[in-house]
């Protein structure tokens, strides 16, 4: 028996790496390829053409393409700082030493682990026009709300589905958080004790510069997350009213299965990918410089 | 002391406040799937009361039972889901084992690939993906909803780092007794993963368990349909009736809320380490 032996290597190594090939790498080059035709799902009588850059051309100009990104991007700076901050927020209470603790962090991770689908169909009855939400607002100004219909206007519509994505979202990251704050040695907080910083002072000057990393992680993968939005819009509000829901993926989706049109479709998801792939390089950009600091 | 007892005081107003944020959505799920009578449900529930159905009756579960073919998708789910993740840790683990305990040429590459393909989304991969299975007519069954899922880069990745940490004496023995290299990673290697196995066996459940994009597209009728895309479908039917909706709502929720109870520890060291990248 060697570690070389070929035999083993080749057993081992095939049956995933065939899987990811021809379902990952090779839809992945087909987008490519595919976003310089007029393909189709269903083959045309006419064929496929190549058609140069006329996919892209149309995207840039495409104002539902450009709607459903600047919703994204919307989604990614109110919710990327409002859902990080929570989620510290929650991993520092739920770090205090007190009984119970244990099943607080559980209350907020349980949203995690409830299908989107699920939590969709749940708020979608909390934010009815005559709902529980409305009966909240209404009981705590004495009756001066009026019952607004929140997922069907546009001005309530966005903000209802970003409520209720945190509501979803954040206990993830308050985990992720919750364990880079254990990594922090007591010794640090200690030694801050003796030299009179308060918990303030604590927070800023230990807490805060030791998540570095972490946050960054945070960030990032959150703002992933905004970018790939489908499941609450595509359940909620279809992207309606007016649009003021629309997101890229909703848009790739309806032109590659409602439409059938796979090469519109591609090119839109190529800008998609190197909008995440951007991010992604950024993040290595910046993990990698704090790590020269050490 | 004083001081302390006050903030104390403070964190626990903070926490069941917030609690109270995070529990209501569902306790308010189970209440209304409850209540058998839909006038009833529809006249309470903006208030407190929506919390306390009169009358308790499980007749809503009954008829979603009777209203759609329920346990069709409930076991459509089961066995994707299952399948998916078995087949996954057999082969995913193979593969890191092979990266991580064999030495050969060119797997500091494979090494790389690997990481560079967990930057890939699936909505990347989704169209032109729908092109292939299509045009393998795999549409409408359940190896398309089971087979693209079963490799992935993530697990492989955090797989491999867990085997790489072995001494290398591990294997040492097994080799000089004449054991095959399958047999080291079945019965050394596997046995002494079980932390990491079942992390990403809880990774797995979650993203296969919620999946909603992929059978969208590849599902048609609700002989092969998950549950996520029943459930759309069922809420999309008018008129509305709140009461089975949240009893299918709850039939999906409640198992997995109950597992993931139970399984907490496991569950929070699983986020710890997808976080640790």
């Amino acid at each position: 028996m060697q570690r070389n032996d070929k035999k083993s290597i080749a057993t081992f190594m095939l049956p995933a790496s065939i899987l990811l090939l021809v379902f990952m790498v090779l839809p992945f080059l087909m987008a490519f390829g595919l976003s310089f035709t007029n393909q189709r799902l269903i083959e045309s009588p006419r064929g496929t053409q190549f058609i140069g850059m006329a996919n892209y051309f149309r995207a840039l100009g495409d104002n539902l393409f450009r709607r459903g990104l600047t919703n994204n991007a919307i989604f990614v700076l109110v919710v990327v700082p409002l859902q990080t901050a929570l989620a510290l927020a929650l991993a520092i209470l739920v770090n205090i030493k007190v009984k119970g603790s244990k099943i607080f962090r559980a209350i907020f991770f349980i949203p995690t682990v409830t299908t989107m689908v699920v939590v969709s169909v749940i708020w979608s009855f909390l934010y009815h026009p005559d709902g529980l939400i409305n009966g909240f607002l209404a009981t705590i100004t004495f009756g001066l709300w009026d019952g607004v219909d929140f997922l069907n206007k546009t001005t309530t519509a966005f903000p209802s589905i970003m409520l209720m994505s945190m509501w979803q979202g954040v206990g993830f990251q308050m985990l992720i958080f919750l364990a880079a704050l254990q990594e922090i040695p007591d010794s640090f907080y200690e030694a801050a004790d003796i030299d009179g910083a308060n918990t303030w002072q604590q927070f800023l000057y230990i807490t805060l510069p030791q998540l570095k990393n972490t946050t960054t992680f945070v960030i990032i993968s959150t703002t992933i997350l905004a970018f790939r939005l489908f499941t609450q819009v595509y359940v909620m509000t279809s992207g309606g009213p007016q649009n003021s829901t629309y997101t890229a993926m909703l848009h790739i989706y309806n032109m590659a299965f409602k439409r059938l049109n796979i090469g519109y479709s591609s090119a839109m998801t190529v800008i998609f990918f190197l909008i995440i792939l951007v991010i992604s390089i950024f993040q290595r950009f910046v993990l990698n410089d704090t790590e020269e600091e050490v | 002391m004083k001081y302390k007892d006050n903030r104390k005081i403070l964190a626990y107003l903070a926490m069941i406040i917030l609690s109270i944020f995070f529990i209501f959505p569902l306790f308010y799920m189970i209440s209304v799937s409850l209540n058998p009578n839909e006038t009833s449900i529809l006249r309470n529930m903006a208030s407190v009361r929506a919390f306390f159905p009169g009358d308790i009756s499980l007749q809503n579960f009954f008829d979603v039972f009777d209203r759609m073919p329920f346990a069709r998708f409930l076991f459509n789910s089961t066995f994707i889901v299952s399948t998916t993740i078995i087949i996954g840790l057999l082969t995913n683990s193979m593969m890191a084992f092979a990266l991580a305990r064999l030495r050969w040429k060119g797997r500091a590459l494979i090494v790389t690939g690997v990481v560079a393909l967990m930057i890939i989304p699936f909505e990347a991969i989704a169209v032109p993906l729908l092109l292939i299975t299509n045009r393998l007519g795999w549409l409408d069954s359940y190896h398309v909803q089971i087979i693209p899922f079963i490799a992935n880069p993530l697990y492989i990745f955090l797989l491999f780092q867990f085997f790489k940490n072995f001494p290398s004496e591990l294997e040492e023995a097994a080799i000089i007794d004449g054991a095959s290299w399958f047999g080291i990673y079945w019965r050394i290697a596997l046995p002494l993963s079980k932390p990491i196995l079942s992390s990403v066996a809880i990774l797995h459940f979650l993203m296969q368990w919620g999946s909603f994009l992929w059978p969208l597209m590849v599902t048609r009728g609700p002989e092969y349909r998950p549950l996520t895309v029943a459930m759309e479908v069922f809420f999309g039917q008018y008129p509305r009736n709140w009461g089975d909706i949240m009893a299918f709502a709850a039939m999906i929720t409640i198992p997995v809320l109950l597992l993931f109870l139970y399984l907490q520890d496991t569950y929070v060291n699983t986020v710890a380490r997808s976080g640790i990248k």
